[in-house]
């Protein structure tokens, strides 16, 4: 069975170290949040300007001054901090976060990532992923494996203008848990109930499995 | 006006010497810290042909977006444009120009400018459309493309309190480009919900020294929110 949101903010959640600083893009990887395992620390960090978000505020707190990068209301944990954006992208330009969360429309085996443009079609710009993919060295993209009609999002080249070249290591899909090294994709887990087979189906670019692919625990 | 008291009286005043053709540099980020009262009055004016640098260019009937039906706006500098059904009519029928640029990027662009720093060698966006037509260096290995500053005849700010000297603070992530902006306006006009007299703001809680700053107003705001989301108090 093909991993839910859900079940792909979990899994991402696992990555997870006491004491990150973590960006969390907008969709999926805001769920990670609610899965952060007990006893363990985690900053959020909204590149709009908050080092320290918190939960949604209930009716009497919302503050219209207090918002998120997917402009959501929000409040801010114990120990926040607010900045201007220069400070904020300087964070992540300067690679201080420890693990950046984004989604993407396709990535390749030499680490590019497509995810902000579709010409003709969707053009509402980069917001911070640009600087996110360039500042980070440690990211984890989420997305589906392929389109609903089949079509692999796993690619030799990207088709879609790029965000980033050269600058993704690891893909979790809704099928995979995938390391992109030497132009290569390496298969790392199966999510729970899919075949090695499904996964080979719909990755376009090149995969590499190993002996034994262990399943996904969740 | 006498000294450094940058008060002035009316919005009128506030954005007096604002011509066709120029650049504006505003604030915000969607619309929270958004210099409201600002743009209302470049709508009112009529001006045109303006360019806009500015994160996002707000939503259909607030924010910059009521800049769009009188096509005020001849083209945009932003990372992120896609809350508006106006604008998308206007980029897709090629009568508003989009320069879409990413956010790290605009806020450092800002900041050069205001800090006399004609461009800077960035990572962000080597290798992608945002690259093209831009010198390229390696340091280090990395490769970096060269982003050129923003000064704008105008920059347009939100804080939430001042000084009559033009001291600012800002508000939460009300702050955002604000700060930023201040620095890179050849005038830069602010709009506050309070101004107090000099000496009454802690000067080691300052976030905008008034050196930055021309012309001070106080304002009104809505404070629109753009996505209300709540959680229940039981939770």
């Amino acid at each position: 069975m093909a991993l839910t949101r859900e079940q792909l903010a979990q899994r991402v959640a696992q990555e997870l170290q006491d004491g990150y600083y973590v960006n969390l893009g907008i969709g999926i990887p805001t769920l990670v949040a609610n899965y952060v395992p007990k006893g363990m620390e985690v900053m959020l960090q909204s590149e709009n300007g908050l080092l320290g978000m918190g939960q949604f505020p209930t009716e009497e707190e919302i503050d219209a001054d207090l918002i998120n990068a997917g402009k959501q209301t929000v409040t801010m944990a114990t120990g926040a901090s607010v900045f201007d954006s220069a400070e904020s992208f300087a964070m992540i330009r300067g690679g201080h976060v420890d693990l950046t969360v984004l989604g993407a429309f396709e990535v390749d085996v030499n680490g590019n990532i497509a995810s902000y443009m579709i010409p003709g079609k969707l053009i509402k710009g980069m917001g911070g992923a640009m600087d996110l993919v360039a500042g980070a060295d440690n990211i984890i993209v989420t997305m589906t494996h392929a389109s609903k009609h089949g079509v692999s999002k796993l690619l030799p080249h990207c088709t879609l203008p790029l965000t980033g070249k050269g600058c993704i290591k690891k893909v979790l899909t809704d099928l995979a848990f995938i390391e992109i090294k030497d132009g290569e994709f390496h298969l790392l887990e199966r999510a729970p109930g899919v075949s090695v087979e499904e996964i080979v189906q719909l990755t376009a670019g090149k995969l590499v499995i190993p002996q034994h692919v262990p399943e996904m625990i969740l | 006006m006498a000294g450094f008291d940058k008060v002035v009286s009316s919005y009128e005043e506030a954005m007096a010497g604002l011509e066709d053709n120029m650049t504006i540099v505003s604030g915000g980020f969607g619309l929270c810290g958004i210099a409201e009262n600002l743009i209302a009055e470049i709508k009112r004016k009529g001006t045109k042909g303006l360019t806009m640098v500015s994160n996002n260019c707000g939503v259909d009937d607030f924010g910059l977006g009521v800049l769009l039906p009188n096509r005020q706006i001849k083209k945009i500098v932003a990372s992120y444009v896609g809350e508006n059904a106006e604008f998308e009519r206007q980029m897709m029928s090629g009568e508003l120009e989009v320069e879409l640029t990413p956010q790290g990027t605009l806020a450092e662009k800002m900041r050069a400018g205001g800090a006399g720093i004609p461009a800077f060698f960035t990572a962000t966006g080597y290798g992608t459309p945002v690259a093209e037509g831009k010198e390229e260096r390696e340091f280090n290995g990395r490769h970096y493309i060269l982003e050129e500053a923003i000064i704008g005849d105008f920059a347009i700010v939100k804080a939430w309190k001042a000084d009559r000297y033009g001291n600012l603070v800002f508000r939460k992530t009300a702050r955002n480009f604000n700060p930023l902006a201040a620095t890179a306006g050849k005038i830069t006009v602010v709009e506050v919900e309070e101004i107090v007299e000099p000496g009454e703001l802690d000067p080691d809680q300052i976030h905008t020294p008034g050196i930055y700053v021309n012309r001070l107003i106080q304002g009104t705001f809505e404070k629109r929110i753009e996505q209300r989301t709540v959680r229940s108090s039981a939770e």
